[in-house]
């Protein structure tokens, strides 16, 4: 398949790009929820992610990507335990998916012809370790949903059906995308997300026009146009594996924590999870811009995409929480 | 240079899907099938891709492929079948308009990767329409509804200029992509494939005129071609409103003197904003436990549905396991059981046949829909058009709190407007609803009438439809749009009758209760509620009376 457009391509889109750049920091954050009207770059964003990541080793063979050896869950079979590298799994969850594809099931075909019970691992199993991107986020059927929240909350994939009883890892980053016009998403899923932003199509012509030349120069020049912006997409790359390495050497002055619960206290965000999405957020930023420490400017450049979607929400609200949160910022954090 | 006429339209659009199909992604034909559309699907065989036929319906394993059981069993070895995605193709969709979202996403997606067009059959008529997923991606667009017979002809592409239009190189002027762009932003156009595509659309047109360089001709066809149907109407597409019905005065009895005069002065159209109106705070939740305790056939929060992936589990039934659709195994083992012996059981295994298989079902309960039929005639509007917006926006408070649709029919003038097909989303809703503007007659029939068809349609979709009525009661438009008080009333009431299955509410929002609306509720088998003058404590016990807890 040919190479998806290079995300340092995308122009404009900053919180969009930022809040993607951090999860693939840190994937802790817990995924990122992009809302907007089409034709915005959201489906290009997450496709040019998965050719920007680094790759990760894993056990070949191994049907959810484990890291080492004795990872390996039993029922997979025998592995040959050679270690490959292959690039980190972005995997799709299509609307209407079926619970089967989404969590594994009997292996139909094994049972009937060759009468083995043997699962088939699903769309869960092969997003360890990676990403599951879900687009049209909020039209997804609720039970689909009420899955994955449980699966993305404890990080293990639990199938008792049909005479099997299996349990793997599945740890991802939840990437999602949707226009809100469309649905809404509910609350407890919004929750899960670490971060949301908003994308909205440029208003000015030089940067539609920024839009329509590049991605012509990719449509037509795709060798030329990549020479440019792999280099570009390397270095990127290069960037977040520094900010991985850096976030453990990363300090986090008392300052900063009692900002974090400032701010959550002000906006009123339920439970304790905003304050800790900020505070990783924020050290995810400050590792990428190579400071030795988290400061307050770190805080408030991530303040939007990691509170913004988790405050209670007045449905009849237009101005949307975006606005909110930077006024309680300004305040808060002079 | 002058607009094209229809069908050049069509004959230059599948001309440049001719000439690269999988730069312009695809075809969006409105039209019915008939003559004149298959004159252009017909042309459709010049493309350079195969031509592969899906239809709504298709499931995955159409798509993308997978174990073909049937023949797998058949012959005891593995047997895989491609899927329609497999080869680049151009895709044709039947009867588009009925494409689920699921697979819209999964088209859309495929149409993201090189190599794939579509050609999208739209026969909807009315509130039927493609999904946007594929709308926003499909570059070209040709409604032939309007022509007949002999403004068609066959469409003769000539093989050898097509051949040379799509070896031609064309280059592109510097000034055309920020034309393009400009052209996209007037038109109120937000998404950036638009241009694109008409860039694309225009190097075609390029090469199929022999030119190369994208000249301004081109650029223009290009723009009429793929930008001019995504012009963004006004989200209020008021069609020119028709003169005012007559003053409906035809007793003179009445006591409401002041009310034609009252229609002579206000204006034909007024918006009115939302303000606050006194609603209890939990009125659906009554509404739904009054429903529950009252009548057998409202059973808990939505109908019971049989489905095939989840809820309660149903007895199994023969079928074949697909896209949705899941084997219950112990019932195909026992049902293959038996032939075990005659169909000469080899040493290990089953010997199991297509016919064996059982697939599984279960009952669910179905989503909820909440139509909202509001009267914005003049009498209403004048009186309290305003308060009626604020009561449903504490009505859609509650429906959003509770994961509802919610559907909007307004009825003014002379007939009903679904001002908003059954969404989830609150953000259209508000914004309709803020639109909604005021005047003229009060056609309480046709607005009954148009919800009672939302609601039947909702139902075939496996929602459970309410029908929450907010009117003022003086119905003076009869059904056939002509001012009749005795007509309209009469007309209301049989309608009324008809919809006394649907779950329904109606809430009175003139300044005096009338007794009639009463009348009506009650062949609603509906609680009626006047809605009074923020006075939300006597509503609230006016509520609880009408439900009878």
């Amino acid at each position: 398949m040919r190479q998806p457009f290079p995300f340092t391509a995308i122009v404009g889109q900053a919180a969009m790009k930022q809040a993607m750049v951090l999860t693939a920091i840190d994937p802790g954050i817990g995924g990122v929820l992009v809302f907007g009207d089409r034709g915005t770059g959201k489906s290009t964003a997450v496709r040019a992610l998965a050719a920007l990541l680094p790759e990760i080793e894993v056990v070949e063979g191994c049907p959810v990507n484990s890291a080492r050896p004795q990872d390996v869950p039993d029922w997979a079979g025998a592995m040959t335990g050679a270690m490959v590298r292959r690039p980190t799994p972005v995997v799709d969850l299509p609307l209407g998916v079926t619970e089967d594809r989404v969590v594994g099931a009997l292996d139909i075909e094994r049972a009937l012809t060759r009468g083995e019970k043997a699962f088939e691992p699903g769309l869960l199993a092969r997003a360890n370790r990676g990403y599951l991107y879900i687009d049209e986020v909020n039209l997804l059927e609720d039970h689909i949903v009420d899955l994955l929240l449980d699966v993305a909350q404890s990080g293990e994939n639990v199938v008792e059906r049909e005479g099997l009883s299996i349990r793997h890892p599945a740890r991802f980053v939840l990437v999602g995308s949707g226009n809100p016009e469309e649905g809404e998403l509910r609350p407890q899923l919004l929750d899960r997300f670490g971060l949301s932003v908003e994308v909205t199509s440029p208003r000015d012509i030089e940067t539609r026009v920024e839009v329509m030349t590049r991605r012509d120069g990719y449509e037509t020049d795709f060798d030329g146009f990549m020479a440019v912006w792999r280099v570009q997409d390397t270095a990127l790359r290069e960037a977040i594996l520094t900010a991985r390495a850096a976030l453990k050497e990363l300090k986090t002055p008392g300052v900063v924590l009692h900002d974090c619960a400032a701010l959550c206290i002000a906006l009123g965000s339920d439970g304790l999870r905003g304050e800790l999405t900020l505070l990783r957020a924020a050290r995810a930023q400050a590792a990428f811009e190579g400071a030795g420490a988290v400061t307050r400017a770190h805080l408030k450049s991530v303040a939007a995409a990691a509170l913004s979607h988790r405050l209670r929400r007045d449905p009849l609200d237009e101005a949307g929480s975006g606005a909110r949160v930077a006024r309680t910022v300004a305040e808060v954090l002079p | 240079m002058d607009p094209l006429l229809p069908w050049e339209r069509a004959e230059l659009a599948l001309a440049v899907l001719a000439i690269c199909p999988a730069g312009v992604k695809g075809l969006w034909l409105r039209a019915r099938a008939g003559p004149a559309r298959d004159r252009v699907t017909a042309a459709l065989s010049g493309l350079p891709l195969p031509l592969r036929r899906l239809h709504p319906g298709v499931d995955d394993t159409a798509l993308y492929g997978g174990v073909d059981l049937a023949g797998t069993l058949a012959s005891g070895h593995m047997v895989r079948a491609t899927g329609i995605l497999d080869r680049q193709a151009a895709l044709v969709l039947t009867m588009a308009e009925r494409a689920p979202a699921g697979l819209a996403a999964r088209l859309a997606r495929a149409l993201d990767d090189p190599g794939f067009c579509l050609i999208a059959l739209d026969e909807g008529t009315g509130d039927e329409a493609l999904p946007s997923a594929l709308t926003d991606r499909l570059g070209l667009f040709l409604d032939l509804e309007a022509l007949g017979w002999s403004d068609t002809a066959d469409i003769a592409l000539d093989p050898a200029r097509l051949a040379a239009a799509r070896a031609a190189v064309v280059a592109t002027p510097p000034g055309a992509v920020a034309q393009l762009t400009r052209v996209a932003m007037a038109l109120g156009i937000a998404s950036l494939r638009a241009p694109l595509l008409a860039l694309t659309c225009a190097r075609a047109l390029a090469a199929w005129n022999g030119r190369a360089v994208v000249a301004e001709d081109d650029l223009q066809r290009a723009a009429e071609l793929v930008l001019a149907h995504r012009g963004d109407l006004p989200e209020q597409a008021e069609e020119p409103d028709q003169e005012p019905p007559p003053p409906p005065d035809q007793d003179p009895g009445e006591t409401e003197a002041e009310q034609p005069e009252a229609i002579d002065r206000i204006p034909d159209d007024i918006l009115l904003e939302a303000v606050r109106a006194a609603l209890p705070a939990d009125l659906l939740a009554k509404l739904r436990a009054g429903r529950a305790a009252r009548s057998a056939r409202g059973a808990g929060s939505g109908a019971v549905t049989k489905g095939n992936r989840r809820g309660r589990p149903l007895p199994s039934r023969p079928g074949k396991p697909g896209s949705g659709l899941r084997i219950d195994l112990v019932t195909t083992l026992r049902a293959a059981a038996p032939w075990q012996g005659v169909r000469g059981r080899k040493a290990q295994g089953l010997a199991i046949r297509a016919s064996d298989l059982r697939i599984k079902r279960f009952a669910e309960t179905s989503d909820r829909l909440l139509i909202f039929a509001v009267d914005a005639s003049g009498s209403s509007a004048m009186a309290r058009l305003a308060e009626t917006k604020g009561a449903v926006e504490l009505l859609l408070a509650q429906a959003y709190s509770r994961r509802d649709h919610v559907a909007l029919v307004s009825f003014r003038g002379t007939g009903a407007e679904l001002m908003l097909p059954p969404t989830r989303s609150l953000v259209q809703t508000k914004r309709r609803l803020a639109g909604l503007p005021g005047g003229g007659g009060t056609p309480l029939a046709a607005g009954l009438k148009l919800a009672f068809e939302v609601a039947a349609q909702a139902r075939a979709r496996g929602m459970t439809p309410t029908v929450a009525l907010l009117t003022d009661g003086r119905g003076n438009i009869a059904l056939d749009g002509t001012p009749d008080r005795a007509q309209a009333e009469a007309d209301a009431q049989r309608l009324a009758r008809l919809l006394c299955a649907t779950p329904a509410l109606v809430i009175d929002t003139g300044n005096r209760p009338q007794p009639s609306l009463r009348v009506l509720a009650g062949l609603l088998d509906a609680p009626y509620l006047p809605l009074p003058r923020a006075d939300a404590q006597r509503l609230s016990s006016v509520l609880a009376a009408a439900l009878g807890d």
